[in-house]
């Protein structure tokens, strides 16, 4: 018996190694689902740019995956007739400030309810998670109601201001610091007779700073996204936000494609330029938000 | 040091009231405020009247919102099931670390995800065009079809076409949800599993499904909330009309419509809370149904 067993457990150790080499047939039939599963991922967006190197001629009359030489002319072509620019300024304006806002915000929140005991905490933290499944479509009319009593239809404000109060940036941050921030540090600051305001600005947000970038990133992206809420609330060509702009454009220059393919690709680019770099940051904190709820 | 502590408690307030002040101005006024507008007949310019229920029966018995559902929920079925069988076998490939390229497989299947939702309609759109479309030239020049298709013509087609989008939005996302819920499991369970010879299959089903339900019903639950509010892509998809006899015209895209293109605030606020109640409704079904699985 006591022979027996060693040699049985090399050959299944032998057996695991080999099954790991050899490319067996399973393995070559998942390597293709996922390789097919992959360009199909990728196809939509290369077809984008590669369209907007073409002229209404090509692109109306045959098939191609090699880019064109047309990439000026659309772009020339479309700077005469919509300022890209500007919506591209306008989405990073209102995606920045929204983003910043909300970060801090929600540090602030997710610290007073991470460190502070105070009374009604559990039923105030459990109506902030339910606001979380509530849709944003219940709030926009009385949003436009709301926001046209208060002159603010049709400006920055309007997108910016509910978006400060985002309760998954709260919830996130909160998790992260109950587990992170040790009370010990807070208490040292307040021995130190620190202010509570100093001690969270100073020492609590700088301990935050990964898990705040990688949420940053996140909302970032989200409010660059938004669609209806810009949609709704604003009215003036030069508001708009870079999707909306880009979507609006299809009703003015429809026969327009390489117009149009352009003004897609320049609306997705700055996504792929942020996903390129930040990718294991995105899709952590996705994970992370999921899990922990 | 205990009573230090606790004098210092009430600051949570001050901390926590900057988010509350905001939320209750500009998330739960306007939800209460649509909830008045939704019992009233407000155009938008005349003060509102109040017309009790009136907007809510005028819902129940508008064929168009049943029509603008029974769209939304076909797109987001056909998109949700798919999505997440294929993101769970996906996660269990991915989870395994032997297989070369996971971060790269993972990072790929995760992009659609973020990428904007208005303008990913608008590029298929331009790719299913019935003259200009890429997908027409495609199939024409390897001898697929002999004319091009008017794909954006057929109503079953468009709808199925937006749970595409859907579809390949979100089963990347699915996906590192529960690669996110595997990395939970246990990987003693696994490999006592497999040394008992149980083979990938059965790992899968006996160990992987059950051990994952908690993520499954979270994703479900979730993909209700957000399916039935499924706007961007069909609305630049079809340039706002709903395509073909309103076909992937959504319950929102209706919404908006009554809303802010007729400005009938009463009845679209109506309509919202109707959206609002079936949310519920189909949360609490699944809810309940992944209940009665787990004790069966």
């Amino acid at each position: 018996m006591q022979t027996v067993k060693p040699i049985e457990q090399r050959n299944a150790a032998i057996q695991q190694y080999a099954s790991v080499k050899r490319l067996t047939m399973g393995k070559v039939i998942i390597y293709l689902f996922l390789i097919s599963l992959a360009v199909i991922c990728i196809i939509p967006f290369y077809l984008m740019l590669i369209y907007s190197t073409h002229n209404n001629a090509t692109i109306a009359s045959t098939f191609t995956f090699l880019p064109g030489p047309f990439l000026v002319d659309n772009y020339t072509n479309m700077a005469s007739k919509i300022n890209i620019w500007r919506g591209f300024a306008n989405s990073f304006f209102i995606a920045g400030t929204s983003t910043v806002l909300s970060l801090y915000i929600g540090s602030l929140t997710g610290y007073g309810f991470a460190k502070f005991k105070f009374k009604g905490r559990t039923g105030l933290f459990l109506f902030l998670l339910a606001t979380m499944m509530v849709p944003g479509q219940l709030a926009l009319i009385g949003m436009y109601r709301l926001f046209s009593t208060l002159g603010l239809l049709d400006s920055y404000a309007a997108i910016i201001l509910p978006a400060a109060a985002n309760a998954f940036n709260v919830f996130f941050i909160k998790q992260f610091m109950e587990s992170s921030i040790p009370d010990e540090i807070i208490e040292s600051a307040r021995v130190d007779s620190a202010g509570e305001f100093r001690t969270f600005n100073q020492i609590v947000l700088p301990i935050l700073g990964p898990a705040i970038s990688a949420l940053g990133i996140f909302t970032f992206i989200g409010s660059w996204n938004n669609f209806l809420t810009p949609l709704v609330l604003f009215f003036s060509l030069d508001k708009y936000p870079l999707p909306v702009l880009v979507a609006l454009v299809q009703g003015y220059y429809g026969m327009d494609y390489g117009l149009l393919y352009l003004g897609v690709a320049i609306s997705i680019l700055p996504i792929i330029i942020v996903f390129a770099v930040f990718s294991k940051q995105i899709i952590g904190s996705v994970a992370l938000g999921a899990v922990k709820g | 040091m205990f009573a230090k502590s606790i004098r210092k408690d009430h600051y949570g307030y001050y901390f926590i009231a900057p988010f509350f002040i905001l939320f209750a101005i500009f998330g739960l006024y306007p939800i209460l405020y649509s909830l008045y507008i939704s019992f009233t007949n407000f155009d938008g310019i005349t003060t509102p009247d109040f017309v009790g229920i009136g907007n809510y029966v005028a819902v129940l018995q508008d064929p168009l919102f049943y029509k603008t559902l029974f769209n939304t929920l076909f797109i987001w079925g056909v998109s949700v099931v798919p999505q997440l069988t294929v993101s769970l076998v996906l996660a269990f490939i991915l989870n395994d670390k032997l297989l070369k390229g996971r971060d790269i497989f993972r990072a790929v299947y995760f992009f659609p995800n973020i990428v904007t939702a208005a303008s990913l309609g608008l590029l298929v759109s331009l790719i299913f065009d019935w003259q200009s479309g890429g997908l027409n030239h495609f199939l024409v020049q390897v001898g697929l079809i002999d004319n091009p298709i008017n794909w954006k013509n057929d109503p079953w087609f468009m709808r199925l076409i937006v749970s595409s989008i859907l579809f390949f939005q979100y089963f990347g996302y699915s996906m590192v949800i529960y690669l996110a819920g595997l990395q939970g499991i246990d990987p003693a369970l696994q490999e006592a599993a497999q040394m008992d010879g149980a083979k990938k299959k059965h790992i899968f089903i006996h160990i992987i499904v059950p051990m994952l339900r908690p993520i499954i019903l979270f994703q479900m639950i979730t993909s209700i909330i957000g399916g039935i509010q499924i706007f961007d892509q069909p609305f630049t998809l079809t340039n706002g009309t709903g395509g073909p006899d309103r076909a992937a015209m959504t319950s929102i895209m209706y919404l908006y419509n009554v809303a802010f293109q007729s400005t009938r605030f009463g009845y679209g606020a109506a309509i919202a809370f109707c959206l609002f109640i079936i949310i519920i409704l189909l949360s609490v079904v699944s809810f309940m149904m992944t209940k009665r699985k787990s004790r069966a």
